[in-house]
């Protein structure tokens, strides 16, 4: 069994505003905007840097997406930040006409994506964000699990063209893969091979996946572990083969079960190898205040509800 | 830079092409795409630079960006007569298959539209971005937006009002097509506004009103006055005072063809009050 190594926790906001520091550096035509949240999204280095690069535009997210969609005629690159919920349910429309159906390159930057957020509740924890981009034409869904892949994915997606979502979060979680790693758009992570079982995760609930995985392997179940960082286009292709070997299949995700990343699998499956599925997902509901670790544990978004779904699925193969 | 003379044919031809587009298919918005037609035949043929050919970047050119979608087939017209493209295909305005959508799309690749509008509220927000983009660049040419008056409910448009004055967006100059009139009825009946000058004016914008709005000497002046106020700290507003339905008597003085299109006897009513001028397509 592969080990993962903690590298020290940290929040994947932070790889946000780390990556976006680097591209200031490296790209001239990377802009960025915020909508009165710069300490929240850990845009202060890039904003000390490149001051004339950076657009406040005060609590007014709509008007946040519009300026971006227009910094890109004349050749910008904008990336806006601001918490998930007011990356996308307050500013749909603006999106969808602005940004989606105008194709333009904006990169949509949300932190504090899910329950995770914590002691805010649910007025800021948007569990329904992954739905709503995804269903977007031409928009293209990133959820990344950790510091590291956060970076290189902010760095990532300027070279990449066209709108893109980039899903993180609040709390300090795990950091484990590779610092120097190459984000590739699209390209799902086979982390940990397996073949009683297959577990797709997104975000937060990568690491919980593994470690399901280590007290699964205890048990004497071998589960393979895929980090699915690009909900969409999702990578038909990891999943399909795993499930061809293993029969079955959980998802895990800090989301809605409904319009999460584990719909979208249930998608392919039943159109091309259909396999039990069990989702680990909030069940249609919202959020509460609390701490990340007892939201997680209510709402069944950890490692213990990882392993009991895959118990439940193979039972079902 | 055109003729006066030039410039009236013009105006004739872009309303004919305007009534035949929704006649054609029998839907469309001709009310306020006849009142805006002197504004923007004298915008793209008379007061913006632009380069040939068309980009999307829009480097080292005026741009121009429709918030009120819904005028199209206007938009449309003075486009292809500019030769952003052949005015033939003003033909397919509203068919299956078209780049002219029923709201203006960069989606189909018709040269001359840099975004999608329909859905309101969004252009100011949009010309800002680029506005900005263009001091980034050094380059001095200016931004110029048109948003319908009733369209000034949508709360976005605020936000965007706000921004351009708080941050100083001096390369811009947004026109409001002031007709007071929505789909509903006057916008005094369905949601008053109030006044707009002086709503701007608190807001730390500079405002300049055209009295006539469908007087093409009344429209350059003022645009010409409005780019020489450019670059001073300062957005400028133009409240453009149009006749939503001009050069069609039966269509004026009403909001009945904010969304209507004219049957066949009606069309030849408006035609005969309209000379073809260019050739119609």
């Amino acid at each position: 069994m592969k080990e993962y190594i903690n590298q020290g926790s940290k929040d994947t906001r932070s790889g946000f505003g780390d990556g976006l520091t680097e591209l200031g550096r490296i790209n001239p035509n990377v802009v960025a905007l915020c909508a009165d949240l710069i300490g929240s999204l850990k845009m202060n280095q890039f904003i000390k840097e490149n001051p004339e690069r950076f657009f406040q535009v005060g609590i007014a997210e709509a008007n946040m997406i519009g300026i971006a969609a227009g910094l890109t005629v004349g050749g910008k690159i904008p990336f806006t930040g601001t918490f998930a919920n007011f990356s996308t349910g307050r500013v749909y429309d603006q999106i969808r006409q602005s940004v989606a159906y105008s194709d333009k390159n904006v990169k949509i930057c949300a932190s504090h994506a899910g329950v995770t957020l914590g002691e805010d509740g649910a007025t800021h924890q948007i569990l329904e964000d992954i739905g709503l981009m995804k269903m977007l034409p031409g928009m293209t869904v990133i959820n990344t699990c950790d510091y590291n892949q956060t970076k290189a994915a902010t760095i990532a997606i300027a070279e990449f063209e066209g709108p893109v979502y980039l899903r993180f979060g609040r709390p300090s979680v795990a950091n484990f893969t590779a610092v120097d790693q190459k984000f590739e758009v699209g390209k799902g992570i086979l982390l940990q091979e397996g073949k009683d079982v297959t577990i797709v995760a997104t975000g937060h609930l990568v690491w919980e996946a593994l470690e399901a995985a280590k007290t699964l392997h205890e048990q004497g179940i071998s589960a393979e572990v895929i980090d699915i960082h690009t909900i969409k286009p999702l990578d038909e292709a990891i999943i399909l083969k795993s499930v061809a070997k293993t029969k079955c299949i959980v998802s895990a995700e800090e989301h809605n079960y409904l319009g999460g990343l584990g719909e979208s699998i249930a998608g392919i499956l039943a159109l091309n190898h259909p396999t039990p599925q069990e989702f680990v997902a909030t069940k249609d509901t919202f959020g509460e205040s609390g701490t990340p670790a007892q939201l997680m544990e209510k709402y069944g978004l950890n490692k213990d509800a990882v392993v009991a779904a895959v118990k439940k699925v193979m039972e079902r193969k | 830079m055109q003729t006066q003379t030039k410039l009236k044919q013009t105006v004739s031809q872009v309303r004919r092409d305007i009534l035949r587009m929704v006649h054609k298919v029998n839907s469309g918005h001709p009310g306020g795409s006849l009142g805006c037609t002197e504004f923007l035949v004298s915008l793209y043929n008379e007061i913006m630079e632009l380069k040939e050919g068309f980009d999307m970047d829009g480097i080292n050119e005026d741009v121009f960006f429709l918030s009120n979608g819904h005028i199209s087939p206007v938009f449309y017209s003075v486009l292809a007569h500019r030769g952003y493209f052949p005015v033939e295909e003003l033909n397919t305005f509203r068919l299956i298959n078209s780049r002219l959508q029923g709201h203006p799309t960069t989606h189909e690749g018709l040269p001359g539209i840099r975004m999608a509008s329909g859905s309101l509220g969004q252009g100011l927000s949009v010309a800002i971005g680029t506005a900005q983009t263009k001091k980034l660049n050094n380059d001095r040419h200016l931004v110029f937006a048109l948003l319908g008056d009733g369209e000034l409910q949508e709360g976005q448009n605020w936000e965007a009002i706000m921004y351009a004055s708080g941050k100083k967006v001096d390369n811009l100059i947004a026109t409001i097509d002031l007709n007071e009139k929505q789909i509903d009825g006057p916008t005094d009946e369905v949601m008053p506004m109030g006044d707009l000058s002086s709503k701007f004016i608190a807001f730390g914008w500079d405002v300049l009103t055209v009295e006539k709005g469908n007087n093409l000497t009344e429209i350059i002046d003022t645009l010409k006055k409005a780019k020489s106020m450019t670059g001073k700290g300062k957005p400028i507003c133009i409240l453009l005072k149009t006749e939503m339905g001009n050069g069609v008597d039966f269509m004026m003085n009403t909001h009945a063809w904010h969304g209507k299109a004219p049957n066949d006897e009606q069309l030849e009513k408006a035609l005969a009050q309209n000379r073809e001028t260019l050739g119609d397509y």
